[in-house]
C-alpha cells in the first residue's frame, strides 16, 4: 500500500493526458452501460416470457378481434389451467404522442395469470369493487405524475363511447413489475368497457392461457387452434415465448451488432490506453532506472507501472459506469413507452467493473513488462 | 591505502565488453582495484574511458564480462538479479550527475523512496527522512518539488536520498558536473563531511581536478586500466 501513493503521484505527471485517457475510457463505459440497457430493453421481455403461457389471437392479425364466447370453449380444453383476455384500447392521454399501452381485461384473471404485476391486496380489492377502476404501472404513473384516486380521462381512436363522451377511469392503484416486467401498462375493467363502447360488444383482442404443464404447451396450442378451425374467427395460438421469439430473432441480431460495436470501441480504447502507457514508460526510462538503482526489483517496477495503468482504467471506467447508469436511470421514464425494460442489470455493472480492470491490465502489461526488464545502466545512460 | 585497512571493495581482473552491432568495445581490461572502508576515492579519467561503467559494476547495476567484484566480502558478480536488487537497497547509495529526482514527488518523498523497500513504518520512515534532510541542510525545503529547487539543492536532496538508508558505500557519478563552482564546492564539502564525520566510504567519479583534491585518494582510468598517477 505504501507504493500506492507513488502510483497515484505518477498519474499527476501529465494531468491532461491522464484526464484525457480516463475520459476516453469513461466514455467507452458510458456507451457500455447504455448499450447494456438497450439490449436489456430488447431481450428483457423475451427472457421474461412465461414458459407456461400461450397467446391466442385471430389467425389473420392481432388487430382483428375474436369472440369472448371462446373463453368457455378454451377453458374446456384439457391442460388449460386458466385464461384471461385483453384488448387493444390505444388510450390517448391529452396528446397522441403520449403513447402507452392500455388494455381492458378481467382483473381477477389478469392478476392471477400475471403474478409479475405487484399490487397490494387493498389495491386489488379496490379494483374489483370499482367498475371504472384502473391500475397503471409505475413508469407511466411517474411519467404523467398520476396519483392514486385521480380520475384519468382517455380518448381511444378505436373505441369511442356510445355517448361520445371521453372515457374516464378512477386510478385505484399503481403497480410495480417484478424485475423486468413492463410497468408502462394501463389496465382497466372489461365489463365497464364493453358496456360503454359504441360497437364491438362481445369481442376481445386476444387470450392469454396458462397451461398446467409447461412441457405440453405446443400440443395444447395446437388443440386450441383445432377447436376453432373453420369457424368465423380462426385462431393462432402460440407459446408466449414463441410469440416473442420472432421478435427475439431480430433482437438476437441486434445483440450481435451491439456486441460488435462495443468490441470495436473497447479495442480502440485499448490501443489508446496502451499507447499512453507505453509513452509514459518511454518518457521516464531514466526514472525507472533510478528506482531500480535504489533497489526496486524488476517485479516491483512492473507492478508499479501496471498498477498505474489499472488505476487509470479503474477510475475512468467506474466514472463512466456511474455516469452511464445514472444516464440510463434518468432516461428510463422517457424511454418507458418505447422500451419498458430499459435499465442496466446489476450483472452488467459487475461485469463492467471487472472489464475496467481487465482493460487496464491488458493496456498496461506490455509497457509494464518493458519497464520491469529495463537494463539499469542503459536506462540511466539515456538520462545523461 | 588509508584508514584501518579493511578492504571493502575488491575488484580483480575485471573485463567489461560492450557489443555495439558486430563490434566489441573493450571498456575495462583486466582492471584491479581495492578500496578500504572509510576511504573517499576520486575516480578520474577522460570522457568515455569507462568511469561510469566501473561505478555501475561496483554498485551492481551492471555485470562484468569477466573477473571478480567483491563488496564487503560478498561476490556481487555471482548474485542473481533479484538478490542484487535487495543487496543494492541495503548497501549502496547512488548520487547522479543530473540528480535524477522524481519530478512528481516532493523532496521528502523522493528521499523516502529507498525506505519504501524496508520494513520501517511510516513514522519511522519520516524520522529517517527528516534526519537525512537535516544532514544535507534542507530541513526547510521538505515539501518542495524538484523543479522549484536550485541545482545545488536538488543534488542535496539526491544525497539525502542516497544516505537515508545508511548504506555501506556512496557511489557518486560526477556529482558536481552540472553545478556552478560555488554549489559544487558546497556539495563536495558535504561529501567530505559525510566521509569524515560518519565514516562513509565514498567513490566519486569526476573529471574536475579541483574536486579530486577533496578526496583521500585519486585513481585514474585510462585504456581500460587504473593508474595511481595521471597519465602523461
Ligand atoms: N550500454 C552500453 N552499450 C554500448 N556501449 C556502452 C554502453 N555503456 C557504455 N558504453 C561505452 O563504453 C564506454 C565507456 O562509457 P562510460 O563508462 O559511460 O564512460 P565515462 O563515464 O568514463 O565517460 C564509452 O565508449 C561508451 O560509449
Ligand atoms: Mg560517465
Amino acid at each position: 500500500m505504501k507504493f500506492l501513493s507513488l502510483v497515484l503521484s505518477n498519474l499527476m505527471r501529465k494531468k491532461l493526458r491522464t484526464i484525457l485517457t480516463m475520459l476516453s475510457i469513461g466514455i467507452a463505459f458510458v456507451l457500455y452501460s447504455f448499450l447494456g440497457a438497450v439490449k436489456q430493453a430488447l431481450v428483457g421481455g423475451v427472457a421474461l416470457a412465461g414458459k407456461d403461457r400461450i397467446v391466442v389471437r385471430h389467425k389473420v392479425s392481432i388487430i382483428q378481434n375474436i369472440p369472448i364466447a371462446y373463453e368457455e370453449r378454451i377453458r374446456r380444453i384439457s391442460g388449460v389451467a386458466e385464461l384471461v383476455h385483453f384488448s387493444w384500447f390505444n388510450g390517448i392521454y391529452q396528446d397522441p404522442k403520449n403513447f402507452f399501452p392500455s388494455y381492458p381485461t378481467d382483473p381477477e384473471a389478469c392478476l392471477s395469470i400475471y403474478p409479475e404485476i405487484l399490487i397490494s391486496p387493498e389495491v386489488r380489492q379496490a379494483w374489483l369493487s370499482t367498475r371504472t377502476g384502473a391500475i397503471v404501472g409505475r413508469a407511466t404513473a411517474d411519467r404523467f405524475g398520476w396519483k392514486v384516486g385521480q380520475r384519468i380521462p382517455l380518448n381511444s381512436p378505436i373505441w369511442p363511447r356510445a355517448d361520445n363522451a371521453v372515457w374516464e377511469f378512477d386510478l385505484v392503484g399503481i403497480y410495480d413489475g417484478k424485475k423486468g416486467f413492463d410497468t408502462s401498462g394501463f389496465y382497466f375493467r372489461y365489463d365497464y368497457f364493453d358496456e360503454a363502447r359504441r360497437w364491438g360488444q362481445g369481442s376481445i383482442g386476444w387470450y392469454v392461457v396458462r397451461v398446467s404443464d409447461a412441457t405440453k404447451t405446443a400440443g395444447i396450442a395446437k388443440a386450441i387452434d383445432e377447436e376453432f378451425a373453420n369457424s368465423a374467427a380462426e385462431t393462432k395460438a402460440e407459446p408466449e415465448g414463441v410469440f416473442m421469439q420472432s421478435f427475439a430473432q431480430q433482437v438476437g441480431d441486434i445483440g450481435t451488432i451491439l456486441l460488435g460495436i462495443l468490441s470495436a470501441v473497447f479495442f480502440t480504447i485499448l490501443l489508446v490506453a496502451g499507447n499512453t502507457m507505453a509513452q509514459g514508460v518511454r518518457e521516464r526510462t531514466a526514472e525507472l532506472g533510478v528506482l531500480k538503482a535504489l533497489g526496486f526489483g524488476d517485479g516491483l517496477v512492473l507492478g508499479v507501472v501496471l498498477a498505474e495503468s489499472m488505476s487509470i482504467a479503474l477510475i475512468g471506467g467506474l466514472l463512466g459506469l456511474l455516469l452511464g447508469a445514472g444516464l440510463v436511470t434518468g432516461m428510463a421514464p422517457a424511454m418507458a413507452a418505447m422500451l419498458p425494460n430499459f435499465y442496466l442489470p446489476t450483472g452488467n455493472l459487475v461485469v463492467g467493473a471487472v472489464l475496467t480492470l481487465l482493460l487496464g491490465f491488458v493496456a498496461g502489461i506490455l509497457p509494464a513488462m518493458q519497464a520491469g526488464r529495463l537494463r539499469i545502466a542503459e536506462a540511466l545512460r539515456r538520462s545523461a | 591505502m588509508s584508514s584501518n585497512g579493511e578492504v571493502l571493495v575488491r575488484i580483480k581482473e575485471v573485463d567489461k565488453v560492450f557489443r555495439r552491432g558486430s563490434e566489441d568495445i573493450n571498456v575495462l581490461t583486466g582492471l584491479n582495484l581495492e578500496v578500504a572502508k572509510g576511504e573517499f576515492l576520486a575516480l578520474m579519467g577522460p570522457s568515455g574511458s569507462g568511469k561510469s561503467t566501473l561505478l555501475n559494476l561496483i554498485g551492481g547495476l551492471d555485470r562484468a564480462s569477466r573477473g571478480v567484484v567483491e563488496i564487503g566480502g560478498e561476490r556481487v558478480d555471482q548474485m542473481s538479479d533479484r538478490d542484487l536488487a535487495g543487496w543494492r537497497a541495503r548497501h549502496i547509495g547512488f548520487v547522479f550527475q543530473f540528480y535524477n529526482l522524481l519530478p512528481v514527488l516532493n523532496a521528502e518523498r523522493n528521499v523516502e523512496l529507498p525506505l519504501l523497500l524496508t520494513h520501517l513504518a511510516k513514522a519511522e520512515r519520516h524520522k529517517h527522512v527528516d534526519t537525512a534532510l537535516n544532514v544535507v541542510g534542507l530541513a526547510h525545503r521538505t515539501k518542495a518539488y524538484p523543479r522549484t529547487l536550485s541545482g545545488g539543492e536538488q543534488q542535496r536532496v539526491g544525497i539525502a536520498r542516497a544516505i537515508v538508508t545508511d548504506p555501506t558505500i556512496l557511489l557518486c557519478d560526477e556529482p558536481t558536473g552540472d553545478l556552478d563552482r560555488k554549489s559544487g564546492d558546497e556539495i563536495l564539502s558535504l561529501l567530505q563531511a559525510l566521509n569524515r564525520d560518519q565514516g562513509k566510504t565514498i567513490i566519486m567519479v569526476t573529471h574536475d581536478p579541483h574536486a579530486s583534491h577533496r578526496a583521500s585518494r585519486t585513481v585514474y582510468l585510462n585504456k581500460g586500466q587504473l593508474f595511481a598517477e595521471a597519465p602523461e
